[in-house]
């Protein structure tokens, strides 16, 4: 294993709005060690992304606020460093890839000068130098041409190029931590093969860990070495990659991985949607988010949010359904007794 | 007698440039497209964006007018329909759309949007639509008190919903279904596709799933047809076509796509395409996938072969545009060396 480089400890942080308190984000821990990946998943609205701005400082100040937790970078609290500190910290030691390469790239600028930004801003270099690495960044990313490209405006890049230079931008100062936040929802499965690879690569050649955040599972499967699930701004179950997909023992995982469609399926089976739709979160139950869409959900659920159980070498679980009880009932789920086979 | 059939079917969108507005190229969309629906089966049509599938589907349904080619519905060519026999045709063919934010008329009720086809249509009387809507509601699964409320007061799926009723209203025998899952959630997603599949068994509905999703296309089709810069590459069977695909692009497609089973994904080989799909507007010379097919010699930057049978490999219906297509036997697969001859286009092309 790895060296820790960030421990992350109750974080909650919400939205106080006109209409009432969001709870995004409600007591989530996790962590992160060298050259792994973390998967991050959950449906619209799970907190997925605002945990992921936390760790950035990012969230708008007003409306939304980190109101509990500890989010520690190394011996670093992030939640303590002043605004000039945690500016340093963003680019050179947490660089963050967003969902659309379109709107996250400035349309004005050319991209070299977007990547040469950040390399004048933290590395103390020059302006014909930081240019000449973005070019360098943009080949190694797989850009062709890219003394040609270094110069062109983001409409003159493709939606994978884009991506592929926001990789280059997110690598430019060596960060120890890169976050991908739905890095390929926005490109055709071809052209996300190619962003996975690119970023697989620079995971390996910069030592980094990796915090993706998707609603893919398959994207998951491939890449992560540990996955989180969310669920209305909590952490329902995380564990190894092979914890969560062959030994999951939440409910609502359970019924993520029974409602996808498989391309490898031989048999045409019948999905097993969950029920019902995602919680407000406003008017969240004060127990555990997925009441009402659970199909074993018992009294205590709807007023207690339950314990932390650990099932597992780093796999745990928050869950009222007792241990026994729920291996009996996954084991008649007609997903996994595919997987018996 | 097939309840579609979509022969050369064509879309070339003109590009105008400069202050007199002239035509200075044209985007090739669909370029040359056929193929035919039995009835009670669901055609899928996957492809990655910019392939033509949604113009397709359109074009299909006339919503926008083809460039060239002919449409046969239940034997009808709707191509020689005049606007008021077009009215008729639409009410056995409706389309539900990828965007259920985009798609419904935020001003309207939910009962008006779902019944707007029944008044236009003159069907029954006030009373008798009113039942009518409520019955759809609840057929998708949505309830009676829903008809009075606003788009705006229901989450993607429930949406969706609103769609799928609006299309069912008039009792149609095909409807196109324009990536009707894209835009929602997994466990939404898989609501919404077990409710067409059972609107199918119920009303022996004639499905055109458009999607870009291979794994819910895998999972809906009975056939799929793979499009690529306007043209369809590979035809077959769903199960065929992703056990053996034959063209080049199929592999790819689908060892791209990632499987949510970590023990699967570490085995499989992926093919990475390199660059990014042409322009429609400038597609290449020859067999369009030429410049990325990691099969390309040089008969392929000649002409774009035919979409033919290869004979299947087990007799099935397999039809493949491609001069180096993949052949199956005994579970050997191999690629000739030679080009396959069926695949030349006719000297007059």
């Amino acid at each position: 294993m790895g060296e820790r480089l960030l421990t992350v400890d109750g974080l909650s942080t919400h939205f106080f709005t006109y209409a009432g308190v969001v709870k995004a984000v409600n007591g989530v821990s996790f962590t992160l060690d060298r050259k792994e990946t973390l998967g991050i998943v959950g449906e619209s609205g799970s907190g997925k992304t605002v945990a992921a701005l936390s760790l950035m400082r990012l969230i708008p100040d007003p409306p939304g606020k980190i109101v509990e937790g500890s989010l520690m970078l190394g011996d670093r609290d992030l939640r303590k460093l002043s605004d000039e500190e945690i500016r340093q910290v963003r680019g050179n030691d947490i660089a963050m890839i967003f969902q659309d390469p379109m709107t996250s790239l400035n349309p004005v600028l050319k991209i070299g000068n977007q990547i040469a930004e950040a390399i004048i801003l933290h590395q103390d270099k020059g302006k014909g130098e930081a240019w000449k690495m973005a070019a360098e960044l943009l080949d190694r990313v797989g850009i062709p041409d890219a003394e040609k490209r270094v110069n062109q405006y983001p409409f003159e890049f493709s939606g994978g190029m884009r991506q592929r230079a926001m990789i280059a931008m997110a690598i430019s100062c060596n960060p120890d931590i890169l976050i991908a936040d739905e890095p390929t929802t926005a490109l055709d499965v071809t052209i996300q093969a190619q962003i996975i690879d690119v970023i697989e690569e620079m995971q390996q050649a910069y030592e980094s860990g990796v915090i993706l955040i998707t609603h893919d599972l398959g994207v998951v499967a491939e890449i992560a070495d540990k996955v989180m699930v969310m669920y209305g701004g909590r952490t329902v179950e995380y564990g190894g990659i092979d914890e969560i997909f062959y030994n999951p023992h939440h409910p609502y995982t359970w019924g993520l991985l029974g409602s996808l469609p498989r391309l490898d399926q031989t048999e045409k089976t019948r999905l097993t949607p969950i029920k019902g739709q995602p919680p407000d979160l406003i008017a969240l139950p004060s127990g555990c988010p997925f009441v009402g869409r659970c199909l074993y959900e018992r009294p205590t659920c709807r007023n207690q949010w339950p314990a932390l159980e650990i099932v597992g070498p780093e796999h745990g679980v928050n869950c009222w359904i007792p241990e026994d009880e729920r291996r009996e009932v996954r084991a008649s789920l007609p997903h996994f007794q595919e997987y018996a086979k | 007698m097939s309840l579609l059939e979509v022969k050369g079917l064509k879309k070339h969108f003109p590009i105008k440039s400069g202050i007199l507005k002239r035509t200075t190229g044209q985007v090739y969309a669909v370029d040359g497209v056929s193929f035919s629906v039995e009835k009670g089966e669901t055609l899928g049509l996957v492809g990655e964006s910019g392939c033509g599938k949604s113009t397709t589907g359109r074009a299909v349904l006339r919503l926008i007018a083809p460039t060239a080619g002919t449409i046969i519905f239940e034997g009808v060519d709707i191509m020689a329909a005049s606007r008021a026999q077009m009215q008729t045709l639409r009410r056995d063919m409706q389309i539900i759309f990828q965007d259920p934010y985009a798609s419904l008329n935020p001003r309207m009720r939910v009962r008006n949007i779902v019944g707007e086809s029944l008044k236009i249509h003159n069907v029954g009387t006030e009373a008798e639509r009113k039942k009518r809507v409520f019955e759809l509601l609840e057929i998708v699964g949505l309830s009676t008190e829903h008809a009075e409320r606003y788009p705006h007061e229901f989450s993607g799926g429930q949406r969706q919903r609103i769609g799928i009723a609006r299309a069912l209203a008039l009792q149609p025998k095909l409807i196109i279904c324009d990536e009707p899952v894209s835009a929602l959630d997994v466990s939404i997603r898989a609501q919404v596709i077990n409710l067409l599949e059972d609107l199918q068994d119920e009303f022996d509905l004639t499905y055109v799933f458009i999607a870009h999703d291979l794994s819910v296309v895998k999972h809906t089709s009975d056939r799929v047809a793979v499009m690529y810069l306007g043209k369809i590459v590979e035809i077959s069977d769903s199960a065929v076509l992703y056990d053996r695909p034959q063209h080049p692009y199929t592999e790819a497609l689908l060892s791209a796509v990632p499987i949510p089973d970590p023990h699967t994904e570490r085995a499989r080989r992926r093919i990475i395409l390199e660059g990014d799909v042409p322009s429609p507007a400038n597609p290449p010379k020859g067999c369009v996938f030429h410049p990325r097919c990691p099969r390309a010699q040089e008969d392929c930057t000649a002409a774009m072969p035919a979409l033919v049978s290869t004979g299947g490999d087990a007799g099935e219906r397999h039809e493949v545009a491609c001069y180096f297509p993949a052949r199956f036997k005994d579970g050997e697969r191999s690629v000739a060396g030679e080009p396959f001859a069926g695949a030349s286009p006719p000297a007059s092309a």
